[in-house]
C-alpha cells in the first residue's frame, strides 16, 4: 500500500462509506471513548497545556536543527554497530530496504506498526521479491488478511470494523472457530503469529522517537509485537520520518508522555522499548544487524514551507479523534493512509493536490483539532492554507473563483452591497415558502439536503433601523 | 455609551429579527446605538474558503466603512467577530492599513462579551419560562474564548433552566461555504448535532451565532421539531 488508498472522486468515496452503518457506529464509539479517555488522563497529569507547549517548543527546536541532530544520530548509530540509509525518496528507501533483505537472502518478515513504512510502500517491494510480510500489530493483521483493506486510523487502523467482522475475517482467512469476544480473538492472532516470529529473518519497525545523544529508537506500542519483532529476527530495519527524533532522554520522556496521554488517554502505553544499535557480543538475544532508513519523501520541501509546523506531529491521532467530520465520513474517505485532520494536512503535501485536493475542504474550520493537538500544530489553519494555495494557483473550479470574484465585486461596493441586501431580504421572504423554495440554485439545493430555508422578514434589518432612525425611535 | 453596530449579512438580510433585538437590548442597558451604513460582508465566504489575498480589497473597503466612528464595535455573531479580529494579520504586508486594522479590531466585541465585562447587566428583567439549551459555537467558545459570558447572562433569566446535552461542544456543520461545498458532511454533522440536542427534550434552543442556529433549527424544523430556536439577545429580551 502506498500513501493513496483509492482511485474513486472523493465525492464518490464519501457517499459509498457514509452508508456504511458499522462503520459509523465504531468510529463514534471509539471516538467518544479515546476522546473522553484523553481529557482524563490530561486533567490528571495536570497544567496539560504548559505540557502541549513544552512540546511544541521541542519538536520546533528540533525541526529548527533538524540538520544538526540528523548528524548526531547517524554518527551514533554508526558508533554504535549499526548503518545508516539517508533516503530521499521513497523509491531510495525501498531499495535499501530491498537490497538488505537479498543480501540475507530473507524468506520472510515481521513487521510492528509503521505509517511511513505504509507511505512508501514497503510491503509489496518485499513481496514482490517473494518475501513473506506479517504485519504483527493487531489491526494492521486484520486489514492486511482482509485483502489488504486500507487502514481508517493512523493509531487504530482497523477502527472502522466491529468484533463481528473481525470474527468473520478470522473465520474466512484463517478458519477460526471462537466467539467474537476481543480476548478470544485476540489469544488467537496472539497464537497464530508467533510462528512468523520465529521463522522471520528480518524485523521491521518504524521509529517513534530516535534519540540524537545516544542513537537510540524509541518504539512505543499497546502490543508489544515490535519487541519480539526485533529481539527475535537477526536483522532490525527502523524505518523513520526523518523528523522524528528528540535531543536526549530529557525530551522523550515529555513527547512520549504527551503521546501516550493523546493517543490511548494512558499515562504509558504497554511497552515503551528503547534500542539502541546490535546487540553485543556479550548479549544473549536481539539482532546482529541494524538498520536505521531515514525517509525525507517530501520532508525537506515541507520544512522550507509554511506548512513547516505540521512536521511537529508525533502521530497521535488524537485531532482525528475528536474532529466531526472524520466521525461521519471515517479514515478510509481521505483516501490517504494519513486520515483526519493531521491527514488533510499531510496528505496533499506529501502526495500533491492532484489526488488530494478536496481534504483541506473536508473541514468546518471548527478548530477542534487545534485545542487537542500536543504539540499545538494550528491544524484548522493549515487546512485553511492549503485552500489559499489551491486559489492562489487557480486550481478550485472555474465556477467558484466567479462566483468568489462576483461577491469581491458586490462587497467592495458599499452601495450595491446595500442594494442587495435590501433586495436579498425581500426575495428571500418572497421565495421561501415554509422552508422550501421553488426554484433552488446549487448551493441552496445542496443546503435544502437536510435542512429547511429560513423564515425570514421581507425587511433587511438596516432598513427597519433607518425607518426607525427617521421616525425618532432610536437615538442616533 | 455609544456603540456602533455591525449587524453581520445573516442578520442584516435573513435572520433580521436577531439585529433588530440586539440594538433593542443595547438601547435597554443605556447605550446610543450608531449603524454605519456603508458596512458591508466580513469577506468570511471568501476568506474560508482560501481567497484571502482576493479579499484584501473588500476589507479595506470594510474597515474605511466602519471607521465612521470610534466607538465599541457591536457584532452578535462570534465568527464575524473573529473575522474582524483576523483582519491585521491578513493585512500584515501592508503596515497603515494593518494599524487601522488592528484599532478596529481592538475596539470589537462580541455582544455576549460586552454585555458582561462592558455594561450593567443587573437590571436585564429577562423571562423565559422552560427549559433551554445552549449551542456554544465554536467561533464564539474556541477562536474567542468566550465561554462563561453567554452562560453568565442566561443564568440571569427568570424562569430559564439550563440543560446540558450530549458532545454539547461539537461543531453543528454549518462552516459556511462548508454546509453547500461539503453538504453530505455537514448534513450528517447537524443531523447528529439537531438528535442530540432533542434528547433532552428542551424548550429552546440558544445560541450566540445566527449561522449556527440557521442550520440547527433548519434542521430541527425539516424534523417537525417543536424547540424554538432564539439567539441569546432574542432570550434576553424576552419578557
Amino acid at each position: 500500500m502506498s500513501m493513496k488508498t483509492s482511485q474513486q472522486p472523493f465525492k464518490e468515496r464519501i457517499k459509498v462509506k457514509m452508508q456504511d452503518d458499522v462503520m459509523r457506529a465504531s468510529v463514534a464509539n471509539a471516538q467518544e471513548r479515546m476522546f473522553g479517555n484523553r481529557a482524563r488522563a490530561a486533567d490528571a497529569l495536570g497544567n496539560w497545556d504548559d505540557w502541549r507547549d513544552m512540546g511544541a517548543s521541542i519538536r520546533d527546536h528540533v525541526l529548527e536543527n533538524l540538520d544538526y541532530y540528523l548528524v548526531q544520530l547517524s554518527d551514533k548509530v554508526i558508533e554504535n554497530g549499526g548503518h545508516v540509509c539517508f533516503a530521499k525518496t521513497a523509491d531510495e528507501a525501498t531499495a535499501y530496504i530491498e537490497q538488505v533483505a537479498k543480501q540475507k537472502n530473507a524468506r520472510s518478515v515481521v513487521k510492528s506498526k509503521s505509517m511511513v513504512t505504509e507511505e512508501i510502500g514497503l510491503n509489496q517491494v518485499l513481496e514482490r521479491n517473494g518475501i513473506k510480510v506479517v504485519e504483527t500489530d493487531l489491526g494492521e493483521y486484520i486489514l492486511q488478511i482482509d485483502d489488504h483493506d486500507a487502514p481508517s486510523h493512523i493509531v487504530a487502523p482497523a477502527i472502522h470494523k466491529n468484533r463481528r467482522q473481525v470474527q468473520q475475517i478470522f473465520a474466512d482467512k484463517l478458519g477460526y472457530q471462537g466467539s467474537d469476544e476481543p480476548e478470544e480473538l485476540t489469544r488467537f492472532v496472539r497464537e497464530h503469529i508467533r510462528q512468523y516470529f520465529v521463522q522471520a529473518d528480518i524485523g521491521i519497525t518504524g521509529c517513534n522517537f530516535a534519540i540524537a545523544e545516544s542513537g537510540s529508537i524509541a518504539l512505543i506500542t499497546n502490543e508489544g509485537n515490535a519487541r519480539l519483532s526485533t529481539a527475535l529476527p537477526k536483522t532490525h530495519i527502523a524505518v523513520m520520518g526523518m523528523e522524528r527524533l528528540v535531543p536526549t532522554f530529557k525530551e522523550l520522556d515529555v513527547m512520549v508522555s504527551l503521546l501516550c496521554r493523546s493517543a490511548v488517554g494512558l499515562p504509558l502505553t504497554g511497552y515503551v522499548t528503547v534500542l539502541t544499535g546490535p546487540k553485543e557480543a556479550d548479549q544473549l538475544d536481539g539482532p546482529e544487524e541494524f538498520h536505521l532508513v531515514i525517509v525525507d519523501n517530501g520532508r525537506s520541501d515541507i520544512l522550507a514551507s509554511e506548512f513547516k509546523s505540521i512536521l511537529r506531529c508525533i502521530r497521535c491521532a488524537a485531532c482525528a479523534n475528536t474532529c466531526p467530520a472524520y466521525r461521519h465520513i471515517g479514515g478510509q474517505s481521505y483516501g490517504s493512509i494519513y486520515s483526519g485532520p493531521i491527514g488533510a494536512v499531510l496528505s496533499p503535501l506529501l502526495g500533491g493536490y492532484e489526488d488530494f485536493q478536496d481534504l483541506p475542504y473536508a473541514c468546518s474550520l471548527c478548530t477542534a483539532c487545534n485545542d487537542v493537538c500536543p504539540v499545538k500544530i494550528p491544524l484548522a489553519d493549515l487546512l485553511l492554507k492549503h485552500r489559499e494555495v489551491m486559489a492562489n494557483a487557480k486550481l478550485t473550479p472555474l465556477k467558484e473563483r466567479l462566483t468568489v470574484g462576483a461577491f469581491q465585486l458586490i462587497n467592495k461596493h458599499p452601495y450595491i452591497w446595500q442594494q442587495s441586501i435590501r433586495l436579498g431580504a425581500k426575495a428571500a421572504n418572497k421565495m421561501i415558502n415554509n422552508g422550501d423554495m421553488r426554484f433552488k440554485p446549487q448551493a441552496v439545493e445542496e443546503w435544502h439536503e437536510t435542512r429547511d430555508l429560513p423564515h425570514t422578514s421581507h425587511e433587511s434589518f438596516r432598513d427597519w433601523f433607518a425607518k426607525r432612525q427617521n421616525n425618532g425611535g432610536s437615538h442616533d | 455609551m455609544n456603540v456602533s453596530f455591525f449587524a453581520t449579512c445573516i442578520c442584516d438580510a435573513l435572520s433580521t429579527e436577531v439585529a433588530k433585538q440586539t440594538v433593542l437590548l443595547l438601547e435597554q442597558l443605556g447605550c446610543r446605538v450608531h449603524f454605519p451604513v456603508r458596512q458591508t460582508c466580513c469577506g468570511q465566504p471568501a476568506i474560508n474558503s482560501g481567497y484571502a489575498s482576493q479579499s484584501l480589497a473588500a476589507i479595506k473597503v470594510q474597515i474605511a466603512a466602519l471607521e465612521e466612528n470610534d466607538f465599541p464595535l457591536i457584532c452578535p455573531a462570534g465568527s464575524c467577530t473573529a473575522m474582524i479580529h483576523g483582519y491585521p494579520k491578513l493585512l500584515q504586508d501592508e503596515p497603515a492599513w494593518q494599524q487601522r486594522a488592528q484599532d478596529l479590531s481592538d475596539r470589537t466585541f462580541e455582544l455576549t462579551q460586552f454585555l458582561v465585562h462592558h455594561l450593567d447587566t443587573s437590571q436585564l428583567n429577562a423571562k423565559l419560562e422552560g427549559i433551554g439549551v445552549y449551542h456554544p459555537s465554536c467561533s464564539l467558545s474556541r477562536k474567542l474564548g468566550i465561554k462563561e459570558e453567554p452562560i453568565i447572562l442566561l443564568k440571569q433569566v427568570g424562569g430559564l433552566t439550563l440543560a446540558p446535552f450530549p458532545n454539547q461542544e461539537t461543531c453543528c456543520g454549518f462552516g459556511g461555504t462548508f454546509s453547500v461545498k461539503m453538504a453530505e458532511i455537514s448534513g450528517a454533522m447537524v443531523t447528529e448535532k439537531a438528535e442530540h440536542i432533542q434528547s433532552v427534550t428542551p424548550d429552546f434552543l440558544i445560541g450566540a451565532d445566527a449561522s449556527c442556529l440557521m442550520n440547527i433549527g433548519g434542521r430541527l424544523r425539516r424534523e417537525g421539531s417543536t424547540i424554538r430556536v432564539m439567539h441569546i439577545a432574542e432570550v434576553l429580551m424576552s419578557r
